[in-house]
C-alpha cells in the first residue's frame, strides 16, 4: 500500500516503514537502545533524503525513549540531576548541530559528513564492544565474572574543577565533562538523526564512571529531550521533520519493541553486547561500501539552499 | 468548404480525463482558462490552421496513495486543410511543463578513496518536471533546429545557470547530467505516439505524471506543425498540488515550522506513551 509522504514529497510502501519500524524496535527492544542509529542509515537506503531522514529519524527516537524512560521512572533508576546538566549541554551541542548541518547542506556535503560520522563512530563503538564482549564471554566462559565498573579508579576526568554532587549516582564530578558530554551527544543528534545512546551510555560507564544501573534510565531521559530540542530546531530552520514518516515508524517500532525485549530477556548481557556489536559494524561496513565504491551515477541534484 | 471549416471550430471539443490514482477536485470546473485562439470570424483567404486544447479540471490533488497518473488532454484542430490531414502531414506535440524551480547539479570524484562531491553547477530555472507526448518520432516531426528555437523536448528545453559566464564546457555537462537524472527519475519523459488523432481535428494526449511529479502550477502546451512546419500554440494551466491533509501539512510545516516541531514532538511521546501502556514490558 503506498503512501505519499507530505515533506518528503514521495510516495512510498507504508508496510515497508511499519516493518522498518517494527525490525528496529525489535532490536532496540532486545538491546536497551533508541535506534536512531539504525533507522536513519534504514531510510537512507530506502531513497529518503537524508536531510528528511536525520531529522525524521531525531522524532523517532523521542517515542522509543519516552517509553524506556518510563520504565525507568518507575524503578527511580534516573539521575535527573545528572540528566538535566547533561541536558544543557546537549541543547548548545545540537543548536551548533543544526546549524553545521544547515551549512553542509549547501555546501553539498551532507550527506559525506553524515556517512563519516556513521561509519567512523558505529565502527569504533562497534569494534570496541566486540573485543569487550568476546573477552567477557571467554571469562564466562572460565567462570570468573567482572564487573563493568571498576570502583575507586580515578582517571584525569575526575582531577578537573567545577565538582558537583549527583547523589543518585553517586558521584562528585566536575561539571565541565558532564557538559562537554552532552553537547557532543546532541551535535552528534542533530547531524545523525540519532538519540546517542550508543555512545552516551560507556562514555556515562567508562569516563564519568555512573553506576550501570542508573546509566540507561538516565540516558534516556535526556536523549528525550536532546531528541525533541533537535527536532523543534530542525522542523523550524530547515522543514525536515516528516511527520506520517515518523508516525508509520513509530507505529512499528512500539509494536517491535516489546517482542524484542522478550527475546533479549532469553540473552545473557555479553551476548547480548557481542550480537549488537556485530549488528552495529554491519551498518558502519555498509554505509562505508557507499563511500569507497563508484556510485551508479556520479552526478546528484538537490534544491538550492539558501543560508 | 469554408463554411464547414468555421462550423467545426465552433463544434471543438475541450474534454480531459485523468486515470488513476490522482483525484480530480471541482469536476464541474470544466472548459477552464483554456485560452486564446478566438476561432476567426471571417476565414482569411490563406487558410491559417489553430490548435486548442482543454483540461477537464484546471486542479489535481495528490492524495495519500497517490502513486503516479495518466494525464488525458483532449484537443482539435481548426482550418484542417483535409487532404494534407489525410497524407498524416499533421503533426501535433503536447507539453505538460512543471513549475520553474532553482537546483543544484553536482559531480562527486573520487579523493583518497572516498567518493565526495567536488564540483557543482546552480541553474536558476529548470522546470522541475517535463513530459512530452509526440504523434511521431521527434526527428520525423520537423528539425533539430526548430526544436530548439522552440525549446521543445527534453533535450531542448532551456536552462538557464546561475553563473552565465562560467565554462561552457563544464556547463553543457552538468547540463546534460540535469537531464539524463530527471530521465532516470521519469520527471522528464516523452512518450512516442503518445498523440493520437480521433478524427480529422480532434486529438487525445496521453501524458504520464511520476509519482513523484512537484507540486506548483504546470503548463500544459500544445505544438502544430504542418509539413514540418510550426504554425501554432496553444496552452492551459494546471495546478498540482496536495490534497487536504497533506496540503495543510505541508503548508503548515513550512509557515509554522516551530509549532510542526512541537506538535511531532508530542505526537511521539504520546505514542512512545501508548506503546508503554499498551504493550508493558515489565
Amino acid at each position: 500500500m503506498g503512501i505519499y509522504l507530505p515533506i518528503a514529497e514521495m510516495s512510498v510502501n507504508l508496510f515497508v516503514l511499519l516493518a522498518m519500524g517494527a525490525a528496529v524496535g525489535f532490536l532496540s527492544g532486545m538491546f536497551g537502545v533508541g535506534g536512531g542509529f539504525l533507522i536513519t542509515p534504514l531510510l537512507i537506503f530506502y531513497n529518503i533524503p537524508p536531510a528528511i531522514a536525520v531529522a525524521t529519524g531525531a522524532n523517532q527516537v523521542i517515542a522509543s525513549s519516552f517509553s524506556g524512560a518510563l520504565a525507568h521512572f518507575k524503578r527511580g533508576t534516573i539521575d535527573f540531576k545528572l540528566g538535566t546538566v547533561l541536558l544543557l549541554g546537549g541543547i548548545f551541542g545540537s543548536t551548533f548541530g543544526v546549524w553545521v548541518f544547515k551549512l553542509l547542506r549547501q555546501l553539498g556535503q551532507l550527506d559525506l559528513f553524515v556517512s563519516l560520522l556513521y561509519v567512523g563512530l558505529l565502527g569504533t563503538v562497534g569494534a570496541l564492544m566486540l573485543v569487550e564482549s568476546v573477552n567477557a564471554l571467554r571469562a564466562a566462559r572460565k567462570g570468573d565474572t567482572t564487573g563493568l565498573r571498576r570502583p575507586g579508579q580515578h582517571n584525569w576526568i575526575h582531577k578537573l574543577p567545577l565538582k558537583m554532587r549527583f547523589r543518585a549516582s553517586k558521584l562528585f564530578v566536575s561539571v565541565i565533562p558532564v557538559l562537554v558530554l552532552g553537547a557532543a551527544i546532541g551535535f552528534l543528534a542533530s547531524i545523525m538523526g540519532v538519540g546517542g545512546g550508543f555512545i552516551m551510555v560507556p562514555a556515562m560507564i567508562y569516563l564519568l564512571k555512573v553506576p550501570t544501573n542508573v546509566v540507561i534510565g538516565t540516558s534516556l531521559f535526556q536523549i528525550i529531550f536532546t531528541s525533541a530540542y533537535t527536532t523543534i530546531i530542525h522542523s523550524a530552520t530547515n522543514h525536515t521533520v516528516d511527520v506520517v514518516l515518523a508516525v508509520a515508524l513509530m507505529v512499528g517500532g512500539v509494536a517491535g519493541a516489546q517482542y524484542g525485549a522478550k527475546a533479549g530477556q532469553k540473552l545473557r548481557g555479553e551476548q547480548l553486547r557481542a550480537l549488537l556489536a556485530l549488528l552495529v559494524l554491519a551498518v558502519a561496513i555498509r554505509l562505508a561500501l557507499d563511500l569507497f565504491v563508484r556510485p551508479p551515477n556520479i552526478y546528484s541534484l538537490s534544491p538550492l539552499v539558501v543560508l | 468548404m469554408a463554411a464547414r471549416q468555421t462550423g467545426l471550430a465552433t463544434a471543438l471539443l475541450l474534454l480531459g480525463c485523468l486515470a488513476a490514482g490522482a483525484q480530480a477536485q471541482q469536476p464541474g470546473a470544466a472548459v477552464p482558462a483554456a485560452p486564446a485562439e478566438p476561432a476567426p470570424q471571417q476565414v482569411p483567404a490563406a487558410i491559417v490552421e489553430s490548435i486548442q486544447i482543454g483540461l477537464s479540471t484546471d486542479r489535481i490533488s495528490i492524495t495519500s496513495d497517490f502513486s503516479g497518473a495518466d494525464l488525458t488532454i483532449f484537443g482539435a484542430l481548426d482550418n484542417a486543410d483535409p487532404l494534407i490531414n489525410r497524407q498524416g502531414r499533421y503533426d501535433v506535440i503536447v507539453v505538460l511543463e512543471g513549475p520553474m524551480r532553482p537546483i543544484v547539479v553536482r559531480k562527486k570524484e573520487r579523493v583518497l578513496g572516498v567518493w565526495i562531491n567536488t564540483d557543482s553547477e546552480t541553474f536558476v530555472s529548470a522546470p522541475a518536471s517535463y513530459s512530452v507526448a509526440t504523434t511521431r518520432a521527434l526527428q520525423d516531426i520537423t528539425d533539430q533546429n526548430n526544436f530548439r528555437q522552440l525549446a521543445l523536448g527534453t533535450d531542448n528545453i532551456y536552462i538557464a545557470p546561475l553563473d552565465r559566464t562560467g565554462d561552457p564546457v563544464k556547463i553543457d555537462e552538468f547540463e546534460a547530467a540535469l537531464r539524463g537524472l530527471k530521465r532516470t527519475s521519469g520527471l522528464y519523459s516523452e512518450n512516442i505516439s503518445g498523440v493520437q488523432f480521433l478524427t480529422q481535428s480532434l486529438f487525445r494526449a496521453s501524458l504520464r505524471l511520476a509519482p513523484n511529479v512537484p507540486v506548483g502550477t504546470h503548463k500544459a502546451r500544445a505544438f502544430l506543425f504542418k509539413n514540418g512546419i510550426f504554425v501554432k500554440e496553444s496552452s492551459a494551466q494546471l495546478a498540482i498540488q496536495k490534497a487536504g491533509f497533506e496540503q495543510t501539512l505541508f503548508r503548515f510545516a513550512n509557515t509554522n515550522g516551530f509549532a510542526y516541531g512541537v506538535i511531532s514532538v508530542l505526537l511521539a511521546i504520546v505514542i512512545g506513551w501508548l506503546g508503554r501502556v499498551i504493550f508493558r514490558r515489565d
